[in-house]
């Protein structure tokens, strides 16, 4: 086993971990931090697969934006912060079962395929391919992504707004 | 055609829907000048079946191949502009002090109506995947719009929450497709597996890829088992949200399944042809002996709406594109959706214009609606008819064409189940009728219906007649819609 894969395998145990970690959490301020962890343990994967653009989107967006912006809403809203909050309902054995063997299932499926389009490689100018494809092959879906983007907005106004 | 040209639906929808955004901030504190904002938005939608109609004909392909402009596609968008246009009708007086934000509900509805067309034309799994998620946003936000009803809350919460886990194992189904052909791109999809020189462990992957497509698409139309969150969410929803809902997001996810499973996986029709016809079965029955036992009409109208999802299904899992008879199951789902659109909104614009009379959504409160107001019970039992399927309404076509179809494959069975179940929806679609005319009533005041929604029920029964009596031109054009750009 060489380094990077060695690597790979203890951040990856890590974001696992603290995703666990996120959903099990009594404490919703922890959650929230814990989230962080993942976001950032998916970013180092990230840079591990040789995507350092994706890298540095997810911790300028996950982490810069999201975590922190989750983080603000925890402090505004007292209730909620009270660190005794119940994560589970009655079922959740049920759903941990059905939930490790689709994992099971997932894991076994991935391991037996021997992926064709992973051998595709990767252009030597990922991120100017990336900007290329945006405004090229991907114009389309760029462009509906702004109007999903609006839809968003004005469906968060109307029900977040103070009355 | 140039681009413009050949998007110029699209534009007008998005145009539209911005335009009833801006001038209802621009119209603030003017509430005389706001009631025109849903003039506006039909107008727009009206320049939207105008500009679609002249792409009649037309077959090709858009943007790198992220979307097509093909019959079928056309055919979705009349479907997507007629309900967003008769819901338009049906919510008029609906809002008035519900909600301060009345301006932004047209606007958010047309939106919608442009992510339904997107979604039919869609032909790349990253625009399937953007324009259902652009279609899902939409349906959460109108669902939850009334903020100060705890069921609408609990209705878009539980929408939103199943929407999420639903897009995400489609998500993941997607990147199965894509990791075992390398592409996208539905044509391509379909080229790598005709190439055949997929080894058998890759194949056998498709199975558990479909299913999770399946359940992404399900979640949209609300198929068994995938509808838990259906009740709770029409029941919840304001009621011209419910109408829209029961028909808008369905057309779409049937057009996305439709299209992806034509165009990408011919190849795997065998096995995707069985889990849709024993789905199709499930999801009727279930949906039809739940719906006898409800009280409430809404319910009772999404369960029906399932049963509905269930038949619709029954055309497609019969699907035979390539049989020379006349019922190739598309065109049996094409006439079915067409028919269903003008009979289920048309309910609803009944349902809407009874709730705003009397504030209830009961079964009993029918009562003796015959003598209270003639013309509301009347429209109601024609559309109920149609809703069951009995001849001369625009239901017994859709029903005779999928059924047909099924039996053109030799799937007896699922033709029995259908026609089975077309026989226990009459209990509960004739039990309201029942209610309506024959059991008295206390109440004697008069049922007031408001102007647009006489026009929109007006509009709903005529078509439904319409399509039944003179179906002939109907046909035609789900004939001609069933082309799909590179399948046929």
């Amino acid at each position: 086993m060489s380094l990077p894969q060695i690597l790979f395998l203890v951040v990856g145990v890590i974001t696992l971990g603290a995703a666990v970690a996120v959903v099990t959490s009594r404490n919703v301020l922890h959650s929230a931090f814990l989230l962080a962890l993942t976001f950032f343990g998916v970013a180092v994967l990230y840079v591990l697969l040789d995507t350092p653009y994706l890298a540095a989107a997810q911790v300028l967006v996950y982490i810069g934006a999201i975590s922190v912006l989750i983080i603000f809403a925890i402090m505004l809203s007292r209730k909620v912060a009270a660190p005794d909050l119940v994560q589970r309902n009655s079922q959740w054995l049920l759903s941990l079962i059905v939930a490790v063997l689709l994992f099971g299932v997932l894991a076994y499926l991935t391991l037996q395929t021997a992926w064709p389009a992973a051998k595709q490689a990767l252009g030597v100018d990922a991120i100017g391919g990336l900007g290329e494809a945006f405004v090229g092959t991907y114009a389309l879906p760029f462009e509906v992504v702004s109007v999903v983007l609006l839809v968003a907005l004005v469906g968060a106004i109307i029900i977040a707004r103070e009355r | 055609m140039n681009l413009i040209g050949l998007l110029s639906p699209e534009l007008i929808l998005l145009a539209t829907g911005l335009l009833v955004l801006i001038l209802d901030m621009a119209f603030h504190g003017k509430e005389g000048r706001r009631e025109w904002l849903p003039f506006v938005a039909i107008a727009g939608l009206i320049v939207f079946l105008i500009a679609a109609s002249f792409l009649w004909g037309t077959h090709t392909s858009l943007l790198s191949d992220m979307m097509a402009v093909d019959s079928f596609a056309l055919f979705f968008k009349v479907v997507a502009g007629l309900s967003t246009l008769l819901v338009i009708l049906a919510s008029w007086d609906y809002f008035q002090g519900k909600t301060p934000y009345e301006g932004e509900f047209y606007g958010l509805l047309v939106l919608a109506a442009l992510a339904i067309t997107l979604a039919a034309a869609s032909t790349d799994l990253i625009m399937v995947y953007l324009s259902m998620e652009f279609l899902s946003i939409g349906s959460y936000i109108l669902v939850g719009y009334l903020r100060e009803d705890p069921k609408s809350n609990e209705g878009a919460i539980k929408y939103f929450l199943y929407g999420a886990v639903a897009s995400g194992i489609m998500l993941y189904g997607m990147s199965l497709v894509y990791g075992v052909t390398g592409t996208t791109n539905l044509a391509q999809i379909a080229q790598v597996f005709a190439a055949g020189k997929l080894t058998g462990d890759m194949l056998w992957l498709m199975l558990p890829a479909l299913i999770m497509l399946l359940a992404g698409f399900g979640f949209k139309i609300a198929l068994v088992p995938f509808h838990q969150w259906s009740p709770d969410a029409y029941e919840g929803a304001p009621t011209p949200v419910t109408a829209f809902l029961s028909v808008g997001p369905k057309a779409a996810g049937f057009a996305i399944l439709m299209r992806v499973f034509l165009a990408a996986f011919p190849a795997f029709q065998l096995d995707w042809a069985a889990v849709l016809a024993a789905i199709s079965m499930i999801t009727m029955t279930l949906g039809n002996v739940v719906a006898l036992k409800q009280t409430n009409i809404k319910r009772m109208l999404a369960y029906s709406s399932i049963a509905h999802a269930g038949y619709i299904l029954i055309g497609f899992a019969s699907v035979a594109l390539d049989s020379p008879s006349l019922f190739n199951g598309v065109n049996g789902v094409l006439l079915y959706l067409l028919g269903y659109l003008f009979s289920n909104v048309g309910v609803f614009v009944a349902v809407i214009a009874f709730e705003n009379a009397t504030g209830s959504n009961q079964i009993p409160d029918y009562a003796g609606l015959i003598k209270r107001s003639p013309w509301l019970a009347g429209t109601l039992f024609v559309l109920l008819l149609s809703l069951t399927g009995i001849p001369a309404t625009a239901g017994f076509l859709g029903k005779f064409f999928v059924f047909a179809a099924a039996i053109n494959v030799q799937f007896y069975v699922l033709a029995l189940v259908g026609i089975v179940n077309a026989a226990i929806a009459a209990f509960y679609y004739l039990n309201v009728a029942r209610y309506m005319f024959f059991v008295p009533s206390q109440e004697e005041s008069h049922v007031a219906i408001a102007p647009a929604l006489a026009v929109a029920l007006g509009i709903a029964t005529f078509a439904t007649l319409l399509i039944g009596l003179y179906p002939q031109p109907f046909i035609e054009f789900a004939n001609q819609s069933v082309r799909l750009l590179g399948v046929f």
